[in-house]
C-alpha cells in the first residue's frame, strides 16, 4: 500500500468531511461554464491531460506580473527582491504539499524536463573526467540496466531509452497484468546491475496506483536510485515523497490547476548535493575562470538561465487552493467520480474499461474500449455532445499494444468535476453505440 | 447535429464495407504509415502498369488498416478513384483531396474530381480528424513514388503529415 491508498482509506473510514461543494469551486474556473460545439454546456474530461485553473492561479500570476516582476536571484534592487522572495515563497510552500524540504525542490519546465534532467545528469556523471566518488555514485554503462514498467508515459521511457543508447546501459521492464491492470510483480527484472528503476505513482492510462512501498523496497535491495512520475498522483491525492523514500520524483504544474511551464522535480537533498548539472550556464555556478567552473548548491546548480517566475508563483497558488480543499477531500471526491464511471461504464454493452474494474489502488483516470467502435470516432461523438476526453495511446504506446489495441477512450477527472458530468460521458458512450449502429 | 456533417452516409457506407480491403500480390511498391497521434496505421500496396500508349496507371491499390472510420473510409474511397486512373491523374485527385480536407472547409469541392471524395469536406472542420483523412492517401503517394523510382518496401513510417 502506498501512501496515496492510506490517505484515501483513512477519509473514507475516518470521520472527515468528504464532500466537495462542486458548485462553488466551479465558480472558480472561469472555463468550465463555456459552451463548445453548438452550444452544449462544456464537459470537461482531460484533466489527466491538463487541467484548468481557477481564478485565484490566474490572479496570484497577474498580480506578481503587475507588482513584482523582475529576474529573480540577481539585481539588488527592490523589485529583484520581491521577485526572489515570491520565487523562494512559491518553492517553500509546494515542497510543503509533498512533504518536501524547499532546497529539495528544482523547478523545470515540466515533469519531463525532471526525468530529462535526472537523465543526463546520470549520463554527464558517466562520461569524461568526472570527480570517482561522483560516477561511483551516479555513473550507469555496458553491464549496468536501467529498470521501468510497461505502462509508463513516453516520458518516463523515453528518457531512458535514450540514456542507454548514450552509456551502453541496458533497458529492462517490469510487465503489465492485463487481466487485472497492474504490474506483473513477478516479472521482476531487479538484480545486482539495477542502477535505476524509475516507473508511475498512478498509470496515467490504466488509473493503477503503484506499490510505491515494495518497488522501493527492491530498489534500496540492490542499491539503485528510485524515480517516481507522480504527475498524476500528486493533483489528486496527498502524497509525501519523503514518506514513500524515493530518491527522485516528478510532477507538472498544469495538471494540478497550476500554469503550464513549470514542473517540479524533487530529489533527496544529499543526493542533488552530489549530482552533476545538466543544462549550465547562469545562475547555476559557483565561480566560473576562463579554465572551468564550480557549481552552486542545489536547488539551483539545476536551474540554468532567469527561470519561470509567474508560473512558479501560479504553481504555489494552484497547492494552496488545493490545500484549502484539502487532498483528502480531493481523493475522496474523484474517488467518487471513478465508482460512478466505472459502474457506469460497466452498464453499457460491449464497454471494456482498461486497467483495474474497482477503485481500489486506483486513481481517476477510466480509459476503455467500445466494441466495433473506433476511440477516435467514440470521442467524436463525445465531443458533439459538449464531452472533452482524450482519444489515442495517451502517451503510453507500449501499454496500448500490450493489450492489443491501438487506441482507447480516456475519461480522467479532477476536483471540479461533478457526478452530472460523470452521466453525461455514460449517455455519451450509448449515443456512440447508437450513432454507428452497434446499440 | 454537426456529427452527421462530418460522418456522411457515404463514409458510413464504406466504412461499414471497405472498398479494395486485404493486400494483395503482385505489387510493386509497399508502404506502411502511421499517424503517432492515435496509433493508427495503415500498410498499402500499389500495383502499376502501362497501358496501350505507354503511360503509367495504377492496376490496383490493397492494403491492411488499422483505424478509425474516417480514415478506413477514405482509403476505401481513394482506391474507388484511383484505381484505373493514369498515376499523373492520380496525383491531381490526390493534390484536390488533400486540399480540401486542409482547408479547414474553406474550399468548396470539385465533385467532377474528388466523386464520393467530396464527403470528407466535413472532416475539414475538424483540425484533429485531418490526418485520419490522410493516412491511407499519404501512403499511397508513397509508395507510388517508391514504384517510379524502383524503391519498393522500405518502410518509411514517418507520420501522415
Amino acid at each position: 500500500m502506498t501512501s496515496l491508498d492510506h490517505a484515501v482509506h483513512r477519509t473514507i473510514g475516518g470521520t472527515a468531511d468528504t464532500t466537495v461543494d462542486t458548485a462553488k469551486l466551479r465558480a472558480d474556473f472561469p472555463l468550465l461554464s463555456r459552451t463548445v460545439r453548438d452550444n452544449r454546456p462544456l464537459v470537461y474530461l482531460d484533466s489527466g491531460a491538463t487541467s484548468q485553473r481557477p481564478r485565484q492561479v490566474l490572479d496570484a500570476e497577474r498580480a506578481f506580473l503587475e507588482q513584482h516582476n523582475a529576474a529573480v536571484h540577481r539585481g539588488a534592487h527592490q523589485i529583484a527582491e520581491e521577485a526572489t522572495d515570491a520565487y523562494e515563497s512559491a518553492r517553500a510552500r509546494i515542497a510543503a504539499f509533498v512533504g518536501a524540504e524547499p532546497g529539495e525542490v528544482v523547478f523545470t519546465k515540466n515533469a519531463t524536463e525532471g526525468i530529462n534532467l535526472v537523465a543526463y545528469a546520470l549520463g554527464n556523471a558517466s562520461i569524461g573526467d568526472v570527480d570517482a566518488e561522483v560516477a561511483a555514485r551516479f555513473a550507469v554503462g555496458p553491464g549496468d540496466e536501467i529498470v521501468v514498467t510497461e505502462m509508463e508515459h513516453h516520458a518516463n521511457l523515453v528518457p531512458w531509452q535514450e540514456l542507454c543508447r548514450r552509456t551502453g546501459a541496458t533497458l529492462r521492464w517490469f510487465a503489465v497484468d492485463t487481466a487485472a491492470g497492474r504490474l506483473d510483480l513477478g516479472s521482476d527484472p531487479i538484480t545486482e546491475r539495477t542502477k535505476v528503476v524509475a516507473f508511475t505513482h498512478q498509470s496515467n492510462v490504466l488509473g493503477t496506483v503503484n506499490p510505491v512501498d515494495e518497488l522501493v523496497a527492491r530498489a534500496r535491495a540492490v542499491g539503485a536510485l528510485t524515480v517516481l512520475d507522480s504527475c498524476q498522483s500528486v493533483p489528486h491525492a496527498p502524497v509525501n515523497l519523503s514518506t514513500l523514500g524515493v530518491d527522485y520524483a516528478v510532477f507538472s504544474g498544469h495538471k494540478m490547476l497550476g500554469p503550464s511551464g513549470v514542473g517540479v522535480l524533487y530529489g533527496r537533498e544529499e543526493l542533488l548535493a552530489a549530482m552533476p548539472p545538466f543544462l549550465t550556464g547562469g545562475s547555476m555556478i559557483e565561480l566560473v575562470r576562463m579554465e572551468g567552473s564550480t557549481y552552486a548548491p542545489p536547488p539551483q546548480r539545476f536551474e540554468a538561465g532567469v527561470p519561470m517566475t509567474s508560473q512558479a508563483v501560479g504553481l504555489a497558488a494552484a497547492v494552496d487552493y488545493l490545500s484549502t480543499i484539502g487532498m483528502d477531500r480531493v481523493a475522496a471526491h474523484e474517488r467518487m467520480l471513478t465508482e460512478a464511471a466505472l459502474t457506469g461504464l460497466a452498464q453499457v454493452p460491449g464497454v471494456r474499461v482498461i486497467g483495474p474494474t474497482s477503485t481500489e489502488d486506483r486513481g481517476g483516470a477510466v480509459s476503455f474500449l467500445v466494441d466495433e467502435v473506433h476511440a477516435h470516432d467514440v470521442g467524436q461523438v463525445l465531443d458533439d455532445r459538449g464531452v472533452a476526453v482524450r482519444v489515442g495511446h495517451h502517451c503510453a504506446w507500449p501499454l496500448h499494444r500490450r493489450y492489443e489495441v491501438a487506441a482507447t477512450v480516456r475519461a480522467s477527472f479532477a476536483v471540479y468535476n461533478t457526478l452530472d458530468e460523470v452521466a453525461a460521458l455514460i449517455d455519451g458512450v450509448h449515443a456512440a453505440r447508437s450513432f454507428f449502429g452497434v446499440g | 447535429m454537426q456529427l452527421n456533417q462530418m460522418y456522411q452516409e457515404i463514409i458510413l457506407d464504406h466504412y461499414r464495407n471497405p472498398h479494395g480491403a486485404g493486400l494483395r500480390e503482385p505489387f510493386d511498391a509497399e508502404s506502411f504509415q502511421v499517424n503517432p497521434t492515435c496509433g493508427d496505421e495503415v500498410t498499402l500496396r500499389v500495383a502499376l502498369k502501362r497501358d496501350d500508349a505507354g503511360v503509367q496507371v495504377v492496376a490496383d491499390i490493397s492494403y491492411d488498416a488499422l483505424g478509425c472510420s474516417i480514415s478506413q473510409a477514405a482509403t476505401s474511397v481513394l482506391t474507388d478513384l484511383v484505381v484505373g486512373r493514369t498515376v499523373d491523374e492520380s496525383m491531381t485527385i490526390l493534390d484536390a483531396f488533400k486540399e480540401m480536407v486542409q482547408s479547414r472547409g474553406t474550399i468548396e469541392p470539385d465533385e467532377d474530381v474528388l466523386g464520393d471524395g467530396i464527403a470528407f469536406a466535413g472532416v475539414a472542420r475538424y483540425p484533429a480528424r485531418v490526418k485520419c483523412a490522410l493516412l491511407g492517401w499519404m501512403a499511397y503517394q508513397d509508395a507510388t513514388a517508391r514504384a517510379m523510382s524502383g524503391s519498393p518496401s522500405e518502410a518509411s513510417g514517418n507520420g501522415a503529415s
